[in-house]
């Protein structure tokens, strides 16, 4: 058997907005558009996802918190419908997702091996959190891939942002090894926001676009640090102050998904493709990926 | 402020060991126990309503406030699945949660109410009222905890609380669903070797549960600051529970306290306490914090002296 490989990493981020502003089938409200910028980066990410080969989509989600270690979906299948608890009037989304229970299983043996707790989730009635739903459909919205869907656990609220990076590092190294065995394809997902102040009230009209602007300066600034450091390929730098980052812009990167993601990519040293950044309801967030082959490597932004 | 009818009050914990697996040790059982003696008195009691502000309802939008008539689902853990799942199916109070939406605007507060079929009701939500008002007996009132909301937000959203039960002659029982410590195990345990994690955090909790059965519920609404930096995970902005439970009950320390049970939740602090208004007062406080009428929102210090 061929030698497992990461064939693209992707920063996903999860606003619900977006999937409301597709106005897909599987979700009940309806829009009038809106948050293009980072739709249409969306779009073209999802089409050079089809041009590429690969087994399953492996997604870190911060919307899946857990304490007591870290958790994978473990079931065939799970239908359901998704109900954003804090945005619930723009999603509502009936899912059916379809899971690669071997690649999970192999994950948790691992990472239970390089001393991580961990716990396979094998409760038929559990409902599958938005940031995986919201990030799996804007890359995959024909949903023709199996997913693996690890948990957040949020040891940083016990110790520290710097311990988060240091176990979330560990979980990246021990899903590689994982993903090597196999000897599957795998696409990384990183799901979450880079800055990550909400404002408190939001417009009659969510999608009105006249009102939607990013939380304060300091925000905007802090993520263009990042998108720059993406830019130059300098991904072990930037996971090195990280931390820093998460303190100084309430970062969704407090969940370890994107330590995770570039721990298990070894750290790329080439640029990353970016594909847009714009705010939702004051968070900033950016589409971007990585992708390991020179050859198919895109300067898209 | 008009004169609100609180019967009582109850702070219980969020976990679902007492609902879904009080035999796995003695310390769930007498959890589960407490919250049995709880719903004796609600039952007993000629309330109305049963507010539950949660601390596992997280909120950005403002406060929301749970307005479907009868919402349904099979809710499960995001840690404890393994204990298996929580159908549920509750009566709510709509007239009342359209006027709490409506009195908390008047003080300032953004809020709305939410009705939609499988909204996520929070395992804290689903264990209190599954464990303390299983027949739906009385209808019910779930509000968030506006994840960005500090003292004065919350101390206004009990306020308003109290101007709805006014405005419709409502009597009520409060209840508060959170931890005391919240510091958990990081490893699955033996339900049998459950303990608070740390000596320092089962020292404050006892503290606590002496102002509790002090009936100084006041007190420790001013404590809180103190609280959250000495034993409260710092995943939130602020320790709330006390401040809610406090503006809502009246703002003051006349309780007849009793603490039903005190217990380990996979470490944290999981206590069942009431608290009955009464005459006399105990506390040796005085307090500087200003008492908040009326939400003002951002001071837009930011904005203000820009060269």
């Amino acid at each position: 058997m061929p030698k497992g490989e990461i064939v693209l990493g992707c920063l996903a981020p999860h606003p619900p907005h977006v999937v409301y502003a597709e106005n897909p089938e599987q979700n009940e409200p309806t829009s009038e558009g809106g948050w293009e910028t980072l739709r249409w980066g969306y779009n073209r990410l999802a089409r050079k996802l089809k041009s590429i080969e690969y087994d399953a989509l492996v997604i870190f989600t911060p919307h899946w918190q857990t304490y007591i270690g870290t958790h994978f979906l473990g079931l065939p299948e799970f239908k359901s419908k998704s109900v954003d608890p804090v945005f619930p009037n723009i999603f509502r989304y009936n899912y059916d997702i379809k899971v690669d229970v071997d690649l999970a299983e192999k994950m948790r043996e691992k990472a239970s091996e390089h001393g991580i707790i961990t716990k396979m989730m094998r409760n038929q009635d559990f409902r599958v959190d938005y940031g995986t739903i919201t990030s799996c459909h804007m890359l995959n919205p024909d949903w023709d891939k199996p997913i693996v869907t690890i948990s957040s656990n949020r040891n940083a609220h016990y110790y520290s942002a710097e311990v988060m990076n240091e176990q979330a590092a560990a979980l990246g190294r021990a899903c590689v090894e994982a993903i090597e065995e196999s000897g599957k394809k795998v696409v990384l997902i990183s799901s979450h926001s880079l800055s990550h102040r909400h404002f408190v009230s939001e417009s009659p009209l969510p999608e009105d676009m006249s009102r939607e602007h990013i939380y304060n300066h300091s925000q905007y600034v802090w993520d263009m640090k990042l998108v720059d450091l993406m830019r130059e390929g300098k991904m072990k730098q930037l996971i090195d102050i990280l931390p820093e980052f998460t303190e100084q812009t309430i970062g969704e990167t407090e969940a370890g998904g994107l330590t995770w993601m570039m721990s298990a990519m070894g750290y790329p040293e080439y640029s990353a493709e970016i594909y847009g950044y714009q705010s939702v309801i004051g968070t900033g967030n950016l589409v971007a990926a990585w992708d390991p082959s020179s050859v198919t490597r895109e300067i898209v932004l | 402020m008009e004169d609100a009818d609180i019967l009582f009050g109850i702070y219980c914990p969020p976990h679902p060991q007492p609902l879904l697996s009080p035999d796995a040790s003695e310390g769930y059982a007498k959890l589960r126990q407490a919250f049995d003696t709880c719903r004796e008195r609600i039952e007993s009691s000629d309330a109305d309503l049963i507010i539950v502000y949660s601390t596992t309802w997280p909120s950005i939008i403002g406060h929301q406030i749970q307005a479907h008539p009868e919402p349904e689902w099979v809710h499960v853990d995001d840690d404890f699945h393994y204990l298996g799942s929580m159908p549920y199916k509750f009566r709510m109070d709509v007239d009342f949660a359209e006027c709490l939406a409506d009195s908390a605007k008047e003080r300032g507060l953004h809020s709305r109410t939410i009705a939609y079929e499988g909204f996520p009701i929070d395992t804290g939500s689903v264990v209190a009222l599954k464990l303390l008002n299983p027949d739906n007996r009385i209808p019910a009132c779930i509000v968030s905890s506006n994840m960005y909301s500090n003292r004065a937000e919350t101390i206004v959203l009990g306020k308003a609380i109290r101007d709805a039960l006014a405005k419709q002659g409502k009597k009520a029982v409060a209840v508060v669903v959170s931890s005391l410590s919240n510091r958990m195990f990081t490893e699955h345990i033996d339900p049998t070797e459950d303990r608070i994690h740390s000596s320092k955090d089962d020292e404050w909790n006892r503290k606590i549960l002496e102002f509790f059965a002090d009936g100084r519920l006041e007190d420790l609404s001013q404590l809180s600051r103190e609280i959250h930096g000495q034993i409260r995970v710092q995943k939130v902005v602020a320790y709330k529970p006390a401040w809610w439970l406090a503006a809502t009950m009246g703002q003051h320390n006349n309780y007849d306290g009793e603490v039903l049970a005190y217990e380990a939740l996979h470490g944290s602090g999981g206590a069942v306490v009431t608290l009955t208004p009464s005459s006399g007062s105990f506390g040796d406080k005085e307090f500087d914090e200003d008492d908040v009428e009326f939400y003002h929102g951002d001071r837009d210090v930011l904005d203000k002296g820009m060269l």
